[in-house]
C-alpha cells in the first residue's frame, strides 16, 4: 500500500495551490461572482495552461492523466481555493461525453466552453428521468422539451443535451448554443457561477450532431456522473480543509473575556470533533478515487459511499465553522462566507446526502 | 395537571384568528412565508394595524398604551401571528426598549418616547455590539463623554439590525474607563440625524443586507437622553435582555416552518413519488417533529410559571438553545426538499421578473437557511447560553 501522490500529481497539486493562493483572493472571487459573466476567461486560461484541464484527459485523448486520483488532485486544490469556473462542467462532465478529439483538443486548450443539459424540472437527483423528446423528422433530429438548473448553459460554445428517441431510450447531441429555437434563462447560483433553464422549442439538428449510439446514452451517462461525483467530492474536502484552516486562525486571533476564543474548551472540542471528521472525508474521497475505474456497481457504491459522508459531515463543518466564529462569518466579504455556500450547495449536486445512502443501500444489497 | 386552554384562552385565540383573518392581506402574509426581505413601509403598515386594534404592545401595561396581556395570551398572539404569516413585530422599540424606559426612564422620557413607538414616529435600532465587543459586551468602547448639557459620543457600533430604517439608537456607551467594565457603562438614546453618525451596510452571505455598521464621531447628545443613572446602564441592559429572550423558543415560527416544508415535500417527487414518502426523508421530517412537540410543551410549561408570576431563569436559556437549532433544522430541511433548485440565487431583483425559476417555493429556501445561521449567534449564542446552563447547575467551578 501507498497513499503517497506519484511525483506528476504531486507536482500538480503544488503548483495548483500557489498560483490559486496569490491569485484567486476572496475580493478576486467576489469580483468574479459579481460579474456578469460570473467566471474569469483569464483565470480560465491561466488554470488550463497549468494543466488543470489536461489532468481530466487521459494519454490517447491528448491529455496526461484522467484517473480517480487525477481528477480528486485538480478537484481538492480548486475546492480549497472556492474557485467558480466551470470546470467540472466543461471539463468533466462535457468533456467526458464528447468524442470529436478535436473538440477535445479545444478543450484541453481552455479554448471552448460547454454544458450538460441533463436534469429536468421533476427529475430531481434521478439521471433515468429525462423527458425531453427527439423525433425525427426528414432526416433532421428534433429536440423537444426543458433541462433544468445548467451550469455554464450561457457561457457554453455548445450544450450536450440529453432526449428520448423512439423505443425510449436516451441518447444525447451536441448542439450549438445559438441554435434556434433554444431559449435560456440564466440566473446566478448561490455558490457563484451561473446556471440557466433551457428551454428547447422544436430545436432542429442534424442527424450528425448525435454523439454515440443511439439510445446507448445512459451507461455513459452513468460513468461520467461517477467521475464527476468524485471530484465533487475531493472539492467538498478542500472547501473543509479551508473553512477549518480559517477557523483555527480565528480562534487563535478572535479574544473576547480577555483571550482568545480558541482557549475556550467548548470549542476546542468541536474544533477536534471537525477534524476527526475530515479525516474521515480525506479517507472515503481516497477510496471512491481509487475505485472509479472499477466495474460500475462496485465504482457506485464507493461513490455513493463518499458523497453520503460529504454530505453529512460537509453541512458538520459548514455550520460549526460559521458558528465559532460568530457574526462576521456571516458577512459577504469575509472568505468563509462563500466557502460555507459552496460546501452546502455540493449537497444539491448529482445527488444528495439522502439519495446516496438510499443508493449505497440498493447497491449493498 | 391540565393540558388544555382555559376556554377565555380560546376564545382570545378565536379573537385574534378572526383578526388576522381579516386584516393580513394575503400579499403580505406570503411575502413573510416566502421569507422575502419585508420594506419600511411594510413593517409601518402592520404595526399601525396592530396598533389601531391596541395590540401592537402586547407587553406593555395599560397605562403606556399597551395590551397587557399575562404570558400566555402573549403566547397565543405570537403563535397565531406566526402560523398565518404576519410580519415579526419589530422588537427594539416594543420588546426592549419600551419596558427599559418604563422601568428606568424618568416622566418625561416616558410621555415623550412611548406613544413615539406605538405611532410609529419613531424606528429604533439597537446599538450594543461593537467589532471587540460580542459575547463579550461589557468590553464595549464607544466613549461618552460629559460636555454641559451634551455627552460627546465617539466610537463604532456594528451588526445593527435595520439600522438603514431608524432614525434613533439606543446605546451602550462607557462614561468611565477607569472602574471594573460593568460599572462605567451607560445608556443613551441617540437621535441618528445628528452630525457625526454615519450607517454603512453590511451585505450578509445570503445578499441581504439587514445589517450595518453605526459610526460615531463627535456626536452631540443632550443628557437629557440618559436613561437612569449614569453609569448604572448595565443593570437596564441586562433587564432589556431578560425581554428581549421573551418568545425566545420560537414555537409559532418553527410550527409555520415545518408546515412550509410538508407542503414542499408533498409536491417534490423523489424516485417517482412525493417526497414525503421516501422514509429517509420522512424520519428526518417526524424526527423534528417530536423534537417540537416537546419542546412547545416546554415552553408552555415555562409560561404558565412566568404567568403565575415566577421569573424563569435558566429555562429562557434552554428554550433558546433548542428552539434555535429546532429552527434551523426545518431550514435545513426545507433545502434538502427543494432539490437541485435550491441552487439558484434568488435576488431581490429576480423576484421583480415574473420568470420563476423553478417552483416557487424554492426561491428562498437557501438565502433562509443561510441567514438563519444566525439565530444561534445572536441574542446572547448558543454557546454562551450553554454556559449559563451549565453554571447554574454547576455553580462556578474554577
Ligand atoms: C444577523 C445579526 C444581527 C444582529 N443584530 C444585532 C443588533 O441589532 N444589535 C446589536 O447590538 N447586536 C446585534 N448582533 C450581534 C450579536 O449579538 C453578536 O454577534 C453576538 O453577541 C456574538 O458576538 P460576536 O459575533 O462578536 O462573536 P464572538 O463573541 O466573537 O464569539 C465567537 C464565537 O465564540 C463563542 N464564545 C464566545 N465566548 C465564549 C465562551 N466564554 N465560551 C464558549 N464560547 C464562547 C461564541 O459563541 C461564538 O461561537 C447581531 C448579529 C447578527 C449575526
Amino acid at each position: 500500500m501507498n497513499f503517497e501522490l506519484t511525483e506528476e500529481r504531486q507536482m500538480l497539486q503544488d503548483t495548483l495551490r500557489r498560483f490559486l493562493r496569490t491569485c484567486y483572493t476572496t475580493e478576486f472571487r467576489n469580483g468574479v461572482i459579481a460579474s456578469d459573466q460570473g467566471y474569469s476567461p483569464k483565470i480560465w486560461t491561466d488554470l488550463a495552461e497549468l494543466g488543470v484541464i489536461g489532468a481530466l484527459f487521459n494519454e490517447d485523448q491528448g491529455g496526461f492523466g484522467g484517473t480517480g486520483f487525477d481528477i480528486a488532485t485538480v478537484f481538492e486544490e480548486l475546492g480549497r481555493a472556492g474557485v467558480v469556473e466551470p470546470f467540472l462542467e466543461t471539463g468533466l462532465l462535457a468533456g467526458r461525453l464528447l468524442n470529436q478529439q478535436d473538440m477535445i483538443d479545444q478543450i484541453i486548450a481552455g479554448q471552448l466552453q460547454l454544458a450538460f443539459a441533463h436534469a429536468e424540472p421533476n427529475s430531481r437527483y434521478d439521471l433515468n428521468d429525462v423527458s425531453t423528446l427527439a423525433t425525427m423528422l426528414a432526416n433532421k433530429i428534433v429536440l423537444n422539451g426543458r433541462k433544468a438548473v445548467v451550469a455554464n448553459a450561457e457561457a457554453a460554445d455548445y450544450l450536450i443535451i440529453s432526449a428520448r428517441e423512439s423505443g425510449d431510450d436516451i441518447s444525447f447531441f451536441l448542439v450549438p448554443r445559438d441554435t434556434k429555437g433554444m431559449k435560456l434563462q440564466g440566473y446566478p447560483m448561490t455558490d457563484g457561477g451561473r446556471a440557466a433553464e433551457v428551454i428547447l422549442d422544436d430545436v432542429t439538428i442534424d442527424v450528425t450532431s448525435r454523439i454515440g449510439i443511439p439510445g446507448q446514452a445512459l451507461n455513459q451517462i452513468e460513468t461520467t456522473i461517477a467521475a464527476a461525483t468524485v471530484a465533487l467530492c475531493a472539492e467538498a474536502l478542500g472547501l473543509m480543509e479551508t473553512a477549518i484552516q480559517l477557523t483555527i486562525d480565528y480562534l487563535g486571533t478572535r479574544k473576547q473575556f480577555g483571550k482568545p476564543i480558541g482557549s475556550f474548551q467548548a470549542l476546542q472540542h468541536r474544533m477536534a470533533d471537525m477534524l476527526i471528521e475530515l479525516e474521515q472525508v480525506r479517507s472515503i474521497v481516497i477510496l471512491a478515487a481509487g475505485h472509479l475505474e472499477t466495474a460500475p456497481n462496485i465504482r457506485d457504491r464507493y461513490v455513493s459511499a463518499a458523497k453520503n459522508l460529504i454530505g453529512r459531515v460537509g453541512r458538520l463543518v459548514a455550520e460549526e465553522s460559521i458558528q465559532m466564529h460568530g457574526g462576521i462569518a456571516m458577512t459577504e466579504e469575509y472568505e468563509l462566507a462563500h466557502i460555507a455556500k459552496r460546501i452546502i450547495m455540493i449537497d444539491h449536486k448529482l445527488g444528495d446526502t439522502d439519495y446516496h445512502l438510499e443508493r449505497f443501500i440498493a447497491l449493498s444489497a | 395537571m391540565d393540558l388544555n386552554y382555559t376556554p377565555e384562552e380560546d376564545a382570545f385565540r378565536a379573537e385574534v384568528k378572526a383578526f388576522l383573518a381579516e386584516k393580513l392581506t394575503p400579499d403580505l402574509a406570503n411575502k413573510v412565508a416566502q421569507g422575502r426581505e419585508l420594506t419600511k413601509q411594510d413593517h409601518d403598515h402592520w404595526h399601525a394595524t396592530l396598533n389601531a386594534r391596541g395590540w401592537l404592545a402586547g407587553n406593555w401595561p395599560a397605562e403606556y398604551g399597551g395590551a397587557a396581556w399575562d404570558a400566555v395570551q402573549r403566547h397565543i398572539f405570537e403563535e397565531e401571528c406566526a402560523m398565518a404569516n404576519a410580519p415579526r413585530i419589530v422588537p427594539f422599540g416594543l420588546a426592549m426598549l419600551g419596558p427599559v424606559l418604563q422601568k428606568f426612564g424618568n416622566d418625561a422620557q416616558k410621555k415623550h418616547w412611548l406613544p413615539r413607538i406605538l405611532n410609529g414616529d419613531d424606528w429604533w435600532c439597537q446599538g450594543y455590539s461593537e467589532p471587540g465587543a460580542g459575547s463579550d459586551l461589557a468590553s464595549l468602547k464607544t466613549r461618552a463623554v460629559r460636555d454641559g448639557d451634551h455627552y460627546i459620543v465617539n466610537g463604532q457600533k456594528t451588526w445593527t439590525t435595520l439600522g438603514q430604517h431608524a432614525n434613533m439608537i439606543f446605546c451602550l456607551v462607557r462614561t468611565n474607563p477607569d472602574v471594573k467594565a460593568q460599572e462605567g457603562i451607560s445608556f443613551l438614546l441617540i437621535d441618528m440625524n445628528t452630525a457625526g453618525v454615519e450607517v454603512r451596510p453590511i451585505v450578509l452571505l445570503d445578499g441581504s443586507a439587514e445589517v450595518n455598521e453605526v459610526w460615531l464621531t463627535n456626536v452631540r447628545v443632550p443628557v437629557e437622553n440618559l436613561v437612569g443613572d449614569e453609569n448604572k446602564g448595565w443593570t437596564y441592559a441586562k433587564y432589556l435582555l431578560t425581554h428581549e429572550r421573551t418568545n425566545i423558543a420560537g414555537v409559532g415560527f418553527s410550527t409555520a416552518g415545518l408546515e412550509a416544508v410538508k407542503r414542499i415535500a408533498r409536491t417534490e417527487m423523489a424516485g417517482g413519488r412525493p417526497l414525503i414518502e421516501n422514509p429517509f426523508f420522512a424520519a428526518r421530517l417526524a424526527q423534528v417533529e417530536i423534537d417540537l412537540m416537546a419542546m412547545a410543551a416546554t415552553n408552555l410549561r415555562v409560561i404558565s410559571q412566568a404567568a403565575s408570576g415566577q421569573a424563569p431563569g435558566v429555562e429562557s436559556s434552554m428554550l433558546k438553545v433548542k428552539g434555535t437549532l429546532i429552527r434551523q433544522e426545518i431550514n435545513d430541511l426545507a433545502r434538502r426538499a427543494a432539490g437541485p433548485y435550491a441552487l439558484p440565487f434568488a435576488s431581490e431583483a429576480m423576484e421583480e421578473t415574473n420568470d420563476a425559476i423553478g417552483p416557487d417555493y424554492a426561491a428562498t429556501v437557501t438565502t433562509r437557511y443561510l441567514n438563519n445561521r444566525k439565530l444561534s449567534i445572536y441574542g446572547g449564542s448558543n454557546e454562551v447560553q450553554r454556559q449559563i446552563i451549565a453554571k447554574t447547575a454547576l455553580g462556578a467551578m474554577r
